[in-house]
């Protein structure tokens, strides 16, 4: 029925017709601004992310449909309207919809409130924004004792490979000789301008990260959850700053174990809290595995706090040893509400933090914390940076 | 055979015309369906760029992949008018809207409102349209993307906030008060005039400045247009475009339910009348008629909503039954929805049509409820009013340049929602550039006052 209405008409401008997209223009417009939008709730995308160790990965947030706000009445969350078919006072037809108000009635199709869209972001962009939108300053990394070598382009040369053949710049020289000699052929030989390499050394930029988790019987599966969401960015962030990233999880109770990443958040322990025994382990590791002089070693612990209080001095002179040779160490306390007095763990880092040791601890009381988190030890990171750097 | 519609236009034109339909020419253009997707949705061929379009369009695209809406025409009143039919309709679609278009066509060129907004606007609004379009892109290319934008997301937002009873091109108030001191010029004042009175008498009065607005003005796009203190005259233009396209918007919206009856009116009966079609066609035609004026809800079925073909055709059907095709053409003429549904939407025929009031309470149940014929009335046309928008008006400009807008809250019964009143007065703070307040009353009916420069919320 739809097929030949179109047949011998003068059909020149039809084709024409399809080239109109502003539809799609103004939608991509749309959701660009939905990407400013999203992007200026950074904490509720960080909050939301899941654990993710390869660097490609995206997370996916739902937003709804943008709506280009107009004057309206208020809702008083009444409606009413015109209906038609068999019905008669008193009938009910049905229960209202609680998202639906009176703006929804009719023929009034409107409101698109109902429709929720999913958009993917890189990982690498939301880091990259959170970086700048919370004004991070970019770490500094230690350059360590070994060098690597690389080769770099540098310059142009009249000879050299064909692969390496610069056109652009040869095109160049083309037309600066034809500029002088118009009659001379097209290219010579004498125009063709060839990409060099050299070979440059630079300082290695490893970095050791060690994720601790304190996974006794008092940390609930809402802590665990946070601890991987606030581990997920620190490693995200440092990724960015570091070309080889060597990450290593170790959970602990009054043991520790070196797990990998996919067990390492479902692991869940019984029993008590040692801190000792985990920075133990940690310690164990670090020497074993990475040489603080070659490679910037950071310690982050999630715990809810509650150490052994017996578990003072060995944990603290734990904790001194890596803090001496690592970058950075890093405590966020798992927190359920506002503590009264600071915890063991707390009391801990602060000790060391006092002896002028790169270290300081955050408490996360809830998703929206996370992002703040890693904000504070970045700062705080950085401005230690600084201070090393002065003297 | 005669496959192409186009060789039934002539004779439905003669037809038409025999029966008294008087039309200014309109051209016939059948388009791709992704092209009268972007019309119904720009409600113009060529509009000006906005986000909030790209919404809408996504969500009529989704409409119709599920199959809901379909599109057969769309037309532009003019001189000349334009009609763009869908290329996926088949040829008894075309006959049908064919005769369809002539009822626009023949309702745009004598209906009162449509005339006085285009005697004040165009008979060419596709053109006028493409002309704002591209002034505009002109101005995002001198002045970026974002600065065009934040003025198109103001002047859009209050796109139904126009006074239809001013003149498109308004002149601007008189900045003196009118002179009282000036006496009335009667004989009393001659004769006393000649008298010697040794000294004067009037004493000289200043002239006063007259306050801004020296009354309230609901007419918003044009106010900020003229008086904003600090607007770009790039920006003035697009606020007077958006204005512009609204007076050319005012009667499609405010007869459409008159507006579709009577072309679907038409439709049908030159149909009826038309001899020459094919009986195939005919019946095809006929077919598609019925889907179109089908009322929602058949049998025993209930629906929340009405059919406005439906509604309009009925109430038509009816008047030409009683008065006859004259005294239908000067209704069409004189009335719109609002007059049109209050005096001849009768008792009797919204008992045939099963019209019922209903109610609903949030998470609540959706109650029918008793109504009388004029409680219907009002309830279908609650949406009609003041262009389907609050009633906003500029009340005052303070010194320091500060805007006071009041809610006319006494007429439409209840306050603003807030938050999208605070956004809204952020756009407006961004061209105005100087403080925004808007009075309105909270859920409590106590006064509220809502200010640009407090975003958080309201203040009493």
């Amino acid at each position: 029925m739809s097929a030949d209405s179109s047949k011998g008409e003068p059909d020149a401008l039809s084709g024409w017709y399809d080239l109109f997209s502003r539809g799609s223009r103004d939608w991509l417009r749309h959701n660009e601004k939905i990407r400013e939008a999203v992007r200026a709730h950074l904490p509720q995308i960080v909050s939301g992310g899941d654990i993710i160790s390869d660097g490609s990965r995206t997370v996916r947030v739902p937003v709804r449909m943008l709506e280009h706000y107009r004057f309206r009445l208020l809702n008083t969350g009444e409606g009413q309207g015109v209906g038609q078919g068999k019905a008669k006072p008193g009938d009910v037809l049905g229960q209202a919809n609680p998202q639906s108000g009176p703006g929804q009635k009719g023929a009034g199709g409107k409101d698109k409130g109902g429709i929720e869209l999913m958009l993917e972001f890189k990982v690498d962009d939301v880091i990259d924004w959170l970086w700048e939108e919370l004004k991070l300053p970019n770490l500094q990394p230690k350059s360590g004792a070994t060098e690597e070598s690389e080769w770099k382009r540098e310059g142009w040369d009249r000879r050299g490979a064909r692969s390496r053949l610069d056109r652009r710049r040869s095109l160049k020289e083309s037309v600066k000789r034809r500029a002088l000699d118009e009659d001379s052929p097209a290219f010579t030989d004498e125009d063709l301008r060839y990409r060099q390499l050299t070979r440059r050394r630079q300082p290695a930029l490893r970095a050791a990260v060690f994720f601790l988790l304190d996974v006794s019987g008092s940390m609930s599966d809402r802590d665990r959850q946070l601890a991987k969401t606030f581990f997920f960015w620190v490693a995200a962030g440092l990724r960015r700053e570091y070309k080889a990233l060597d990450i290593v999880f170790v959970a602990h109770t009054t043991e520790a174990w070196e797990f990998s990443e996919p067990d390492f958040f479902k692991v869940t322990g019984s029993g008590g809290t040692v801190a000792s025994v985990g920075l133990a382990k940690v310690r164990e590791i670090m020497e074993e595995r990475f040489d603080p002089s070659a490679c910037n070693v950071y310690l982050f612990y999630a715990s809810d706090g509650d150490n052994a209080s017996d578990d003072r001095a060995p944990a603290g002179a734990e904790l001194e040893r890596i803090a001496k040779a690592a970058r950075y160490s890093g405590y966020a306390e798992i927190t359920a509400g506002v503590r009264s007095a600071p915890s063991e763990t707390t009391l801990l880092f602060q000790a060391v933090a006092g002896a002028g040791l790169p270290c300081s601890q955050f408490s996360i009381a809830g998703p929206d914390d996370v992002a703040h988190a890693v904000r504070h030890f970045f700062t705080v990171e950085s401005a230690a940076d600084k201070a090393g750097a002065a003297p | 055979m005669k496959s192409d519609w186009r060789s039934h236009v002539p004779k439905l034109e003669e037809l038409a015309r025999k029966n008294g339909l008087d039309w200014s020419r309109v051209i016939f253009e059948a388009v791709p369906d992704s092209f009268m997707t972007e019309i119904a949705v720009y409600g113009l061929p060529v509009r000006m760029p906005h986000w909030s379009f790209g919404a809408r369009y996504i969500y009529q695209l989704l409409q119709r992949h599920m199959g809901y809406s379909r599109l057969f025409e769309v037309v532009f009143p003019g001189d000349p008018g334009r009609a763009y039919l869908a290329q996926s309709n088949g040829l008894a679609d075309n006959v049908l809207v064919t005769a369809h278009v002539l009822g626009h066509a023949d309702f745009s060129k004598n209906n009162m409102l449509f005339r006085r907004c285009q005697d004040q606007g165009s008979t060419q609004i596709i053109e006028h349209a493409a002309g704002h379009a591209r002034q505009i892109e002109r101005d995002i290319e001198a002045h970026g993307f974002n600065a065009v934008e934040q003025v198109l997301d103001a002047a859009l937002s209050l796109e139904q906030h126009v006074d239809l009873d001013q003149s498109l091109r308004r002149e601007h108030y008189p900045e003196y008060m009118p002179d009282k001191a000036q006496p009335p010029d009667d004989a009393f004042r001659a004769r006393f005039a000649t008298l010697d009175q040794g000294q004067e008498v009037a004493p000289q009065m200043r002239k006063q400045r007259a306050p801004l607005p020296p009354h309230p003005e609901r007419d918003l796009l044009w106010f900020i247009a003229t008086y904003a203190p600090d607007m770009e005259s790039w920006e003035r233009d697009i606020f007077l475009a958006v204005r512009d396209e609204s007076f050319y918007f005012y009667p499609v919206f405010a007869t459409q339910i008159m507006n579709e009856g009577w072309a679907s009116y038409w439709h049908a009966r030159l149909l009826r009348e038309a001899d020459f079609i094919p009986e195939e066609v005919y019946l095809d035609a006929i077919k598609c008629h019925s889907d179109v004026v089908r009322p929602v809800a058949s049998g025993e079925q209930v629906a929340l909503s009405i059919n406005p073909y439906h509604l309009g055709f009925t109430l038509w059907e009816d008047i030409v039954k009683k008065s006859g095709v004259e005294a239908a053409r000067r209704v069409m003429r004189e009335d719109d929805d609002c007059s049109f549904v209050r005096n001849y939407l009768t008792r009797e025929i919204a008992e045939e049509m099963g019209l019922f009031r209903f109610q609903r309470q949030q998470n609540g149940p959706i109650k029918v409820v008793a109504a009388d014929v004029d409680e219907l009335h009002e309830s279908l046309l609650l949406d009609k009013y003041n262009f389907g928008a609050p009633r906003v008006s500029v009340a005052e400009v303070k010194n320091d340049g500060t805007m006071i807008l009041q809610h006319d809250t006494q007429l439409d019964g209840r306050g603003l929602d807030a938050e999208r009143a605070l956004r809204v007065l952020e756009y407006i703070k961004r061209v105005w550039r100087r403080p925004v307040i808007l009075k309105t009353v909270d859920a409590n009916a106590k006064s509220v006052e809502f200010s640009s420069e407090n975003p958080g919320g309201a203040s009493s």
